[in-house]
């Protein structure tokens, strides 16, 4: 047997040892890369072509306020791998713990964004304003749809812990749910790097 | 085998319609697949013949230009995403667990919702033709004329979300059949021993993954700009409508090797069975699949010659594209050495997949030309490039597909396609496909444009044109053939018995049809072409016995079936017809999506049994 | 990948390398957000903020989400989604003149 849990899950052993769900948590991920790439090419690609005098990055974005917010996301993928690790160690407990947290600092990254959306708004910046708007709310927009995806698979985890074993499998369930959300944190930074750091850094030069 | 089949006590499983819907066997899935797509690929060939008889002389008058144009943009999707696409996955689903030596796929049900999420995909795609008009911008939809102003009216949305619908089911798909070739194969299979057809599928699984969700961008940036007035595509605002054609083809030239390595995977299983030899070359030929692969991600502005990106950028997509034609020439070169040498049986089979060699040749010499960017700025938007697409897609794809069909027609039903009829069949496809299609290779070279409705008689193409609508109504005397001999066969076939072509891969070594879970005992195996080893590699020794890790799995526990598959892909899809129409409903469905998934989760794959120690 | 003789075992990090990782990951940001506001580096910004990102991107793909520990296969599966994704846009930059 290759597999100590695999006969429990599957009635076959797998051909490599892995299990089936998280070959395919994996494979998924790797599709999402096209997802995600693509929409940040499209960003990229429209970058400071908006018509002259309309909103900027440089105008709009609040650096401070998505670093706290950046940082809040990056601080959820700790809470979400002590999780894991938890469970991997059969301590529920101790899971259910963490992963509030991290539904929780999950959630809170969902406030700041929709702060920072109305607040844009407010300031002139709507989808509908110029490329810059559109590509901005289109490619944020879909990263925080995925957050909100991971809020309830989190939450809904959370709420299955009172019901049936996350233990077995070496806690594969909670591990299926947490490579996603550390998927989606990393999409964060590279997010938090293309468009808000280097963006506004390189936004005097091509609006000139 | 029944006798063994007897000794196993197995969940009892609803019986008629009620079976159907809530399988998950990935057998019946596949037939559930073959009998959708094949209805499908029949509405766009009868759209094809409405085109063919307005184009049968000059000046007709048969339809309108307006419907001329959703005619042509229907067919082209219905034939790819409807038909060629789901039929390969018919042979990915009734075929890929057979030959590896698996009872089902990695996630059966799973495979369900796939299938599910196509039909409805399908019939939200189609329903434009009864509410208020179907696409008419061409099947690659660029911008500008998608627009709000170009473009009024539903049609578009219905393009929009019946292709991500679509393309949600085929991502699904794909992804669990990676899952399956690399982590459900019988012991002893090593990658390189795995048939070409499963390495075609794996490479075309991997090409759906990446491709997809760069349509979908696309998909969904339309739809934005459509709905809520963003700027993607409004050159008013800067948007650049080439944007559009680059995210389109990044996806679409995938496609094309989406379509065409499932066939390329079935003609090299056919041609070895019926020439009884081993592939000539297979470690070749899974490379040049392989690069294929690899290529298709680099070639895509060969589609956008005539759009101005430059010389350097026409240049380098130039030369990426005619690198194609070296693994695809080598893998030519391999089937014909297949041959060669072989004793061979000219049964319907192979007729087909020898008619795929030829035809896909043409196809591909036609491609090459393309490939040089002067020559296509001349044949581009005319009927040559309707004629090698056709060479390639329905020369190509198609015919081997009615090669997979005559082939395992057999393993699936139990019963024998006739072959006589299908000899008929064959020769009706060939003479109708190059009557139809052999013309517009000279229509294209005179400049006859492609997506007019008609034409002037002073041009000269009349003559032409009416030869290629004889042909297209041959084609469909061919189908009706088909059709004949499928239903007579269906019901009176000659009985096939378990390896009526002496196969060389494992689905000949179990009963026809399979039962339920495949594989009394999961075969081992010992080397490529592995039943044909086993009948003929080690002294006659036939299948292997229980192997060691069967000893303690107790009896076959196979998945349940499961209504929740469908209910969660319904519920996607009514989601989907609310984001034409009304984000109320939208809702609506979102909720019965998420409460099938959430009974999905909570219901274990397979029953207990009951008596498993 | 045939067997399981390549199934790679090694242990999980414990949790405080977690937690290390962590104050790793939230120093780099601070880091970044505070060099952005210094005037005499501006040409030098981009190539840093890519390097450092990069840094906290591998960090949680090698630690948090086990990449370093767990079967190779899984880094070929999303390292090849992350190429070509990577491809797609520097080939659409390249074509649309937002490269350099």
């Amino acid at each position: 047997m290759h597999h100590s849990q695999a006969a429990e899950h599957a009635t076959i052993a797998t051909s490599t040892g892995i299990d089936n769900r998280k070959m395919l948590i994996w494979v998924f991920l790797g599709s999402e890369c096209m997802f995600f790439g693509s929409l940040i090419a499209t960003y990229l690609v429209y970058y400071g072509q908006s018509l002259p005098g309309t909103p900027t990055p440089g105008e709009i974005l609040d650096i401070p306020t998505t670093s706290v917010s950046t940082f809040v996301l990056l601080m959820s993928s700790l809470m979400m791998v002590l999780a894991y690790s938890s469970v991997s160690r059969g301590n529920v407990r101790n899971f259910r713990i963490w992963i509030l947290c991290t539904a929780l600092l999950g959630a809170t990254f969902l406030g700041f964004q929709v702060f920072e959306f109305t607040e844009f708004a407010r300031e002139g910046l709507t989808p509908k304003t110029n490329l810059f708007g559109t590509t901005f709310f289109t490619l944020t927009g879909f990263h925080g749809a995925h957050v909100t995806v991971g809020v309830i698979w989190l939450v809904s985890l959370f709420g299955y812990s009172f019901k049936g074993d996350l233990t077995k499998d070496g806690g594969l369930s909670v591990d299926m749910a947490a490579l996603y959300w550390h998927f989606v944190d990393i999409v964060w930074i590279v997010i938090f790097t293309v468009i808000y750091l280097i963006g506004v850094t390189n936004a005097p030069a091509l609006i000139e | 085998m029944a006798s063994i089949a007897g000794v196993f006590r197995r969940p009892t499983h609803p019986a008629g319609v009620w079976g159907w819907i809530t399988t998950v066997d990935h057998k019946k899935i596949g037939a559930l697949y073959g009998v959708t797509a094949f209805f499908f690929f029949m509405v766009g060939g009868l759209e094809a013949l409405v085109m063919r008889i307005q184009l049968a002389r000059a000046g007709q008058d048969v339809v309108s230009p307006e419907v001329f144009s959703q005619l042509f943009t229907m067919h082209a999707l219905t034939m790819i995403f409807l038909g060629v696409m789901p039929l390969s996955a018919a042979f990915f689903n009734l075929i890929v667990p057979l030959m590896i030596g698996a009872r089902d796929v990695a996630f059966p049900r799973l495979n369900a919702f796939s299938y599910w999420l196509f039909l409805f995909g399908a019939i939200v795609l189609q329903s434009g033709w009864l509410l208020g008009g179907s696409p008419n911008t061409g099947w690659f939809a660029y911008a500008p004329l998608t627009s709000n102003s170009f473009s009024p009216g539903n049609g578009m949305e219905f393009y929009i979300v019946g292709l991500g619908v679509l393309g949600i089911s085929s991502v699904a798909a794909a992804l669990n059949f990676i899952v399956t070739i690399i982590n459900m194969r019988a012991p002893g299979m090593t990658l390189m021993r795995m048939p070409v057809f499963i390495w075609m599928t794996l490479i075309t699984s991997f090409l759906l993954i990446t491709a997809f969700p760069v349509i979908t961008v696309g998909l969904i940036e339309l739809y934005f700009d459509r709905t809520f007035g963003m700027n993607f595509f409004n050159a008013a605002a800067g948007g650049d409508v080439v944007l559009w054609q680059h995210l389109f083809w990044f996806f679409g030239h995938p496609e094309v090797y989406i379509l065409i390595l499932p066939a390329m995977g079935i003609v090299s299983e056919v041609l070895p069975t019926f020439s009884r030899k081993p592939l000539f070359g297979y470690e070749v030929v899974v490379l040049s699949g392989i690069i294929i692969g690899f290529m298709g991600w680099a070639v895509w502005s060969h589609h956008m010659f005539t759009v101005g990106l430059g010389p350097i950028a026409n240049s380098v997509f130039a030369l990426t594209t005619m690198f194609i034609a070296i693994p695809t020439g080598v893998k030519i070169f391999n089937w014909i050495a297949t041959m060669w040498g072989g004793s061979i049986s000219f049964k319907t089979p192979l007729l087909f997949s020898v008619g795929f060699i030829a035809m896909f040749i043409i196809g591909g010499l036609s491609g090459v030309m393309h490939s040089i960017a002067p020559s296509d700025a001349q044949q581009q938007d005319t009927y040559f490039v309707v004629a090698h697409i056709h060479y390639v897609l329905f020369g190509g794809s198609l015919f081997a597909i009615f090669s997979g069909i005559y082939y395992w027609f057999p393993k699936a039903t139990g019963r024998m396609l006739d072959d006589r009829i299908g000899q008929v069949n064959f020769w009706l496809t060939m003479i109708g496909f190059n009557l139809a299609f052999f013309p517009m290779h000279f229509l294209g070279l005179d400049g006859m444009p492609r997506r007019q409705y008609t034409y002037s008689s002073d041009m000269g193409w009349d003559i032409w044109n009416f030869v290629s609508t004889i042909g297209g109504l041959i084609l469909g005397v061919a189908v009706l053939v088909f059709l004949f001999n499928f239903f007579l066969s269906l019901r009176k076939g000659e009985i096939a018995g378990n390896d009526p072509w002496d196969g060389r891969t494992l689905e000949w070594s179990i009963s026809s049809p399979p039962p339920e879970y495949n594989f009394a005992t999961i075969p081992t195996v010992h080397g490529r072409d592995a039943f044909w080893e086993e009948k003929y590699g080690h002294g006659g020794k036939v299948p292997a016995g229980v192997s060691p890790e069967e000893g303690h799995q107790g009896g076959i526990h196979m998945p349940s079936p499961s209504y929740l598959p469908l209910i969660a892909s319904l519920g996607l899809s009514i989601a989907a017809y609310g984001l034409i129409y009304s984000f109320a409903v939208s809702v609506v469905g979102a909720v019965i999506a998420l409460a099938a998934i959430y009974g999905w989760a909570l219901e274990p794959a397979a029953e207990p049994a009951g008596r498993e120690s | 990948m045939e067997s399981s003789s390549h199934t790679r075992k090694a242990a999980h990090p414990t949790p405080l390398t977690y937690v290390k990782i962590a104050a790793n990951l939230g120093a780099i940001t601070a880091f970044e957000v505070g060099i952005f506001y210094v005037e005499a580096i501006e040409d030098a910004l981009i190539p840093i903020f890519i390097v450092l990102s990069a840094v906290k991107f591998v960090l949680v793909a090698m630690f948090y989400m086990h990449l370093k520990f767990d079967e190779r296969l899984f880094s070929w599966l999303f390292g090849g989604g992350l190429l070509l994704a990577t491809f797609v846009i520097l080939s659409l930059m390249a074509l649309f003149g937002a490269l350099l």
